[in-house]
């Protein structure tokens, strides 16, 4: 088991915005956390990296409780991608890419060999290294926001709406291309999302979230039929809708 | 081009290299302090209001103000550590311009640092905390590297105002390129005024350049811009300082003046006859009052001239007048016994504090004295020196006579001169030995009451300069050997409009008048 919420909540002064929660994540895993604004998705994520403490409870990452270590340590073992991406625009992509690595004190050429890996491992040209972010697409930025975080080789990926921010085709592109990586490098994923296509695409399992509780959670194919929680239920009707209208559109069956 | 500019020329390398020196220093450490007090005031509210208020409060404060208030507090501590560990430190002159243009460049640096690092993209310092850099590596690897061209622009301001405010670092004894501008307008010397302000200007201007070339760089990331801002600066700062390199301090006579020009020409007199018996002389000009004094009781200075009526209230807070002969024996006995001052003696002439008029606007008012003056002083106007009004001589001869008058308006010497010229003052305080009393035709009140107490100029020599044999022997010859005549004449070379002469000219021409020889060289 790679991650473990026991009986965790957050609360701000007297509103609460998580919990009560307990919940695992095997290893492996690529776990989706669905809601809307404020339904408490991107704080349960943060505390998984320590960004954000619980208020009660407890939150481990390999059986070791993330306030029991040090911070730093911990962070550069977990990935962590979101929607701003966050890029330092005073270093070149290469140099951004290298961080991590710069961090685990690799020497150059292990950082540049790596480097030159992971712009391909990402689908970005190799001369994308030298440029700065501010000469980048939203979708390479994305792309490089995604390879910095797996440079040091970690096991665990947090991202936070990571592709929230790119127009629709780039979009899943990049989603599809991140699932594949997923796969290839046995990694464990814990993706913040509002948008249950999304979810439903890439996810093995959604955790939909709503107040800052967990209403439902399970396999994609689970949640798709009937499920009892009305909202839960409403959520899942909706891409199914969109789906029988883009059918009747094309005039034309839909094929898998 | 006149002799004024290529005289103003041949001191430029003296100057700039002092006003680099201080300029470079007092930024130096004003960004060794701003820059960690920035980093921890952009963490911390509590630290933040408090240094930004304290450093505007600062700013608020006038330049020359600032400058002068930190001689009586060094002059304190250097007393105190002389007290505790036997020895002290100089006080003025070097010292007190670093604290103070140090605490004026501060401001922009620091606010600079503050918003540079609180400017810095909240994405860039998310991904720095999630990807697990320490405090530390956050703040060297991503929050100073991207606030670096604000704090770079700050470092901008701060030099064009350090470099701009380093020229009035000359009345607390530190040489700099406002030695020009003190020095000039005082004996209306508007080539030297011209000639400082210009340097000045230049040297913040090159400097402003070159610290924006490298701003621009970090901002652009072009490194070259970079490199040509930072090899420029080391170019200039070193070839500025270059005259410093390889100066000898023994065995150097330090000389003081106060600022006015027959403290310069006595000084320039002084100084000739020091170097002519082979000792090195560095000049100490433009020294407050007070601060003089003070120098040279301490040792900062050796050597200056001061006036017997001036040390007579001030120094010894004494407001009787026993007579001429009894105040120079009273000061020369408690200045060596209370301070260690020794008064080598009286040059023979006196430079009193005296109420003076035209002599048309005299005559036509029928005053001759200060008792005529208080008759009609309620229709008048007294112009004065700046310190004349809160001096004791002036309450001296406002109680004895009880004069007051329609209105009291402090100038600038050179000012005040013009405006009695223009009407603007009917009365005026002046100075005995001035050669502009002759020359405008001025007449002197008569003091029938004996209010004001003499004034003549004697020799003040340092606890150290008074073991000084070389010294004592140098100045000697000068006691008693100057009369009023020849000190106005030499007043007015350097003060007249036109023709005018420097000091030290004017004080080789005393010298040949007087006797005492050309100064060789």
């Amino acid at each position: 088991m790679m991650i473990a919420f026991s009986n965790v909540t957050k609360a701000y002064g007297d509103r609460r915005v998580v919990g009560p929660l307990s919940t695992t994540i095997a290893r492996g895993q690529f776990v989706a956390l669905l809601g809307g604004s404020g339904s408490g998705k991107t704080t349960t994520l943060k505390m998984i990296n320590g960004l954000t403490s619980p208020t009660t409870g407890s939150v481990s990452v390999d059986g070791r409780p993330v306030g029991d270590q040090p911070l730093a340590a911990l962070r550069r073992r977990i990935g962590y991608v979101f929607q701003e991406v966050g890029l330092f625009s005073h270093m070149t992509v290469a140099e951004n890419i290298g961080v991590g690595p710069r961090l685990a004190r690799w020497d150059a050429d292990r950082i540049a060999a790596r480097t030159a890996e992971l712009l391909s491992l990402v689908a970005l040209p190799a001369e994308l290294g030298g440029r700065l972010p501010a000469a980048l697409s939203g979708g390479q930025r994305q792309r490089v926001g995604v390879a910095r975080a797996l440079a040091a080789g970690p096991a665990l990926m947090l991202m936070d709406e990571p592709f929230g921010a790119l127009d629709p085709v780039t979009r899943d592109a990049l989603g599809r291309d991140y699932r594949a990586l997923h796969d290839a490098l046995g990694l464990t994923t814990v993706m913040v999302t509002h948008d249950v296509m999304e979810a439903l695409l890439l996810a093995d399992r959604i955790l939909v979230m709503d107040a800052g509780r967990v209403l439902a959670d399970g396999a994609p194919g689970e949640l798709l039929r009937d499920h009892p929680d009305p909202v839960v239920a409403a959520l899942m009707e909706t891409p199914r809708r969109q789906a029988r209208r883009l059918e009747a559109l094309a005039g034309a069956p839909a094929h898998g | 081009m006149d002799d004024r500019f290529a005289a103003a020329w041949a001191l430029l390398p003296g100057y700039l290299s002092q006003h680099v020196l201080l300029s470079l220093c007092a930024l130096g450490l004003g960004l060794a302090v701003s820059l960690p007090l920035g980093v921890i005031a952009s963490r911390s509210a509590a630290v933040r209001w408090p240094s930004l208020f304290l450093a505007s409060l600062i700013q608020t404060i006038p330049s020359l103000a600032l400058l002068a208030m930190f001689y009586p507090l060094l002059l304190a501590l250097s007393a105190l550590s002389q007290r505790w560990f036997g020895h002290g430190f100089p006080a003025l002159g070097f010292a007190p311009s670093l604290m103070a243009l140090t605490l004026y460049s501060m401001l922009p640096m620091l606010r600079n640092v503050v918003t540079g690092i609180r400017g810095v993209d909240p994405a860039a310092a998310e991904a720095a905390d999630g990807m697990g850099l320490t405090s530390l590596q956050k703040l060297t690897w991503v929050e100073l590297p991207l606030a670096a061209p604000v704090i770079m622009a700050g470092l901008r301001t701060a030099a064009v105002w350090t470099i701009g405010a380093a020229t009035l670092a000359t009345p607390v004894g530190q040489t700099s390129l406002g030695n020009y501008i003190f020095s000039g307008l005082q004996t209306e010397n508007w080539v030297y005024v011209l000639f400082g302000c210009a340097a000045s200007a230049v040297l913040a201007l090159g400097a402003d350049q070159l610290l924006g070339l490298i701003e621009s760089g970090l901002s652009a990331r072009r490194p070259w811009r970079i490199w040509a801002g930072a090899i420029g600066l080391m170019v200039g700062t070193l070839a500025a300082l270059s005259p410093l390199m390889g100066v000898s301090t023994a065995a150097t006579y330090r000389v003081g003046a106060k600022n006015f020009s027959e403290q310069y020409i006595l000084a320039e007199m002084m100084a000739s006859r020091l170097k002519a018996a082979g000792g090195r002389v560095t000049m100490k000009e433009d020294l407050g009052s007070a601060t003089a004094y003070r120098a040279v009781a301490s040792g900062e200075i050796d050597v200056y001239i001061d006036y017997s009526g001036t040390l007579w209230a001030n120094v010894l807070g004494r407001r009787d007048n026993p007579g001429r002969a009894a105040v120079l024996d009273g000061l020369t006995r408690t200045l060596k016994a209370r301070d260690g001052v020794t008064v080598l003696g009286p040059l023979g002439f006196e430079n009193a504090y005296v109420l003076a008029m035209r002599g048309d606007r005299a005559k036509a008012l029928g005053v001759a004295s200060l008792a005529d003056l208080a008759v009609r002083a309620a229709t008048l106007k007294l112009g004065s020196d700046l310190e004349f009004l809160s001096r004791p001589e002036w309450a001296a001869i406002r109680d004895a006579y009880g004069l007051g008058f329609a209105r009291q308006t402090a100038y600038q010497p050179t000012f005040m001169y013009r405006a009695l010229e223009d009407g603007e003052a009917d009365v005026i305080s002046a100075f005995s030995s001035d050669g502009r009393i002759a020359a405008d035709r001025l007449v002197i009140l008569a003091d029938p009451k004996g209010a004001l107490p003499p004034y003549d100029a004697v020799i003040l020599l340092s606890p150290k300069a008074a073991k000084d044999a070389r010294l004592r022997k140098a100045l000697s010859p000068l006691i008693g050997s100057i009369p009023v005549a020849a000190m106005q004449a030499a007043n007015f070379s350097v003060d007249r409009d036109s023709h005018k002469l420097g000091p030290a000219e004017a004080a080789r021409d005393l010298a040949r008048t007087v006797g005492l020889g050309a100064a060789p060289h």
